[in-house]
């Protein structure tokens, strides 16, 4: 087992991370952005699974199992409307370089 | 215990994450960073079948499998303007599940606690969990029916709602506590309840413009969740993954307030203190003057240079490929044309170029507000197709409006305005435009669509 202090700092690192990562975002992927976030946060799939492949009653199966349904939409619809959204900015005709407005 | 071998994928996984957020952020890379992050869920969550023996693995993936169909359909089905109710009802469905998640490892955690051995800390990220799992939930179904137009997209409020609210707060605050010291699996159940009440409440009184703000908010809430539900979990990629979303969606909250001239307080809290149903959206009878395609095309025809402002409604009726042929033909005889994109254009930020691009619309044409808002005064005519709160001078002038202080497209500037309407009714945030009415003003009432083919026909015959 893990000591606190240790996710405490993995947390407190990835605050910063998260923060440096974006911050020089355009407001034109506002929204792919949040939504490919919104994606990246479906990944609480595992946990649903690691809990499910644990569980011993029938009611704690059954709310396992929604809450895997509920992961998976999370995260596999966000990831596909996230490319759907990207698809339009690449697939664009190239007479002129793709990135000119600033 | 986790394998070491399991350990280095979720690391891997992990650092996927980082550069698909990277990757997002910039128009060249943004494909490949979804992309990106993809694998790293996949690897993720492919990792946990072989590194632990777990029951019940049919119904498991059974249910992976109905949540993919359900996913990707949803996702390819639906159309580019209910974008971001999607986005919200996926961020919705995210924060049910960590809340759900949280609740199984609860009874786990019970039993540990009988034999005195439940870690306060876990508890407390527990209860966080569930709490805010709720919030994010319900206040994404909230938001989901005010985008879907379920549900008025003004802000509600009643006398009560502060208190109430405040109220719900504590309760959980104190529901939380108790928890910790003494953990039960109803606590946390009712926990759930709360957080459920406490998500309906937040979301209730933003009014319509605000919602993008509330719905990425929302998006960081459930990114904080699945942090706390990694730690409880002992999960490493959990926690990572959780805190990217969690921070990097606050930064982006706050760039979308600011890009709205808002203060994320003043969204979330700006109509419980009262004054802000200016207009009420009543439909005034003051004159306003309208003309037909035939005329319009004539202003159109014979300008130098003629500013175009898209919105919402111009999508909602599907005339953004008319409207680029439009702007093709007035190129071809030598107009100087471009797009103005108001940053909160369409429902969210960066919408409107998305549904612009499907248009195949030029990248060059989009000039972003900063850009072009000083070219307005040399514009002959300025054409708002489906758009109405983003010129709306009421912002400027106006402290009661709801929109007051949202930074504006200044197309009352130019020398002529067309406005292509449906109706008269108001835009989403509910008030009346002044700039209707000002002289320099002609309505074209109709379908865009429709009045976007006479007006293409009536221009080329010129």
């Amino acid at each position: 087992m893990s000591e606190p202090i240790v996710w405490l700092t993995i947390f407190v690192l990835s605050v910063f991370v998260g923060i440096e990562v974006i911050s020089k975002v355009s407001s034109t992927l506002h929204t792919p952005l949040m939504s490919g976030a919104n994606a990246i946060h479906g990944v609480i799939l595992l946990g649903a699974i690691i809990v499910t492949g644990s569980v011993e009653s029938t009611t704690g199966l059954v709310v396992g199992l929604i809450a895997i349904v509920l992961a998976t939409i999370n995260m596999v619809g966000g990831f596909v409307v996230t490319d759907r959204m990207l698809q339009m900015f690449v697939r664009r005709p190239k007479p002129q370089p793709q990135e000119s407005a600033k | 215990m986790t394998p070491t071998w399991a350990q280095l994928a979720y690391l891997v996984a992990a650092v996927c994450f980082i550069l698909s957020l990277k990757g997002l952020s910039s128009p060249k890379t943004a494909r490949n960073g979804n992309l990106i992050g993809a694998v790293g869920a996949v690897l993720a969550c492919g990792t946990i079948f072989f590194a632990r023996d777990l029951d019940h693995l049919l119904p498991i993936l059974i249910a992976i499998a109905v949540g993919t169909v359900v996913g990707v359909v949803g996702a390819r089905r639906v159309q580019m303007t209910q974008m971001p109710q999607l986005v919200a009802l996926f961020n919705g469905v995210g924060g049910g599940a960590a809340a759900l998640v949280a609740l199984l490892e609860l009874r786990h955690l019970v039993a540990l606690s009988g034999v005195g051995a439940a870690p306060e800390f876990d508890l407390a990220a527990t209860a966080f969990t569930i709490v805010i799992g709720g919030v994010s939930f319900s206040g994404s179904m909230v938001t989901f029916a005010k985008l879907q137009e379920l549900m008025t997209s003004r802000p509600v409020t009643f006398p009560g709602l502060p208190i109430l609210f405040g109220g719900a707060l504590l309760a959980c605050f104190a529901l939380s506590v108790v928890m910790v010291l003494d953990a039960s699996i109803w606590s946390g159940i009712v926990l759930g309840v709360l957080g459920l009440a406490l998500g309906v409440l937040l979301v209730l009184p933003v009014g319509g413009a605000d919602v993008p703000i509330v719905i990425s908010l929302l998006n960081a809430f459930t990114g904080l969740t699945v942090a706390a539900g990694g730690y409880v979990l002992g999960n490493t990629v959990l926690l990572v993954a959780g805190t990217l979303v969690g921070a990097s969606g606050t930064l982006l909250t706050k760039l979308m307030a600011a890009a709205m001239g808002r203060s994320l307080f003043n969204t979330l809290f700006g109509a419980l203190k009262g004054g802000s149903t200016l207009g009420a959206g009543e439909i005034s009878d003051r004159p306003v003057r309208s003309a037909g395609p035939q005329d319009v095309a004539i202003l159109l025809g014979y300008a130098h240079r003629v500013i175009i402002v898209p919105g919402y409604g111009l999508a909602v009726a599907q005339a953004q490929h008319t409207l680029r042929e439009l702007v093709d033909v007035l190129g071809e005889k030598g107009i100087d044309v471009d797009y103005a994109i108001h940053p909160v254009a369409g429902r969210l930020p960066g919408h409107m170029n998305v549904l612009l691009a499907e248009a195949q619309v030029p990248y060059e044409q989009l000039k972003e507000m900063d850009e072009i808002n000083g070219e307005f005064k040399d514009a002959d005519v300025v054409l708002v197709v489906g758009a109405n709160d983003v010129v709306n001078p009421a912002a400027r002038t106006t402290p009661s409006a709801p929109i007051y202080g949202m930074p504006i497209l200044n197309a009352d500037e130019a020398e002529q305005i067309i406005f292509m309407k449906r109706s008269m009714r108001p835009g989403f945030a509910g008030i009346e435009n002044e700039l209707l009415f000002d002289p320099k003003t002609t309505l074209l009432f109709g379908d865009a669509k429709d009045t976007m083919g006479k007006l293409l026909t009536a221009v080329k015959s010129i």
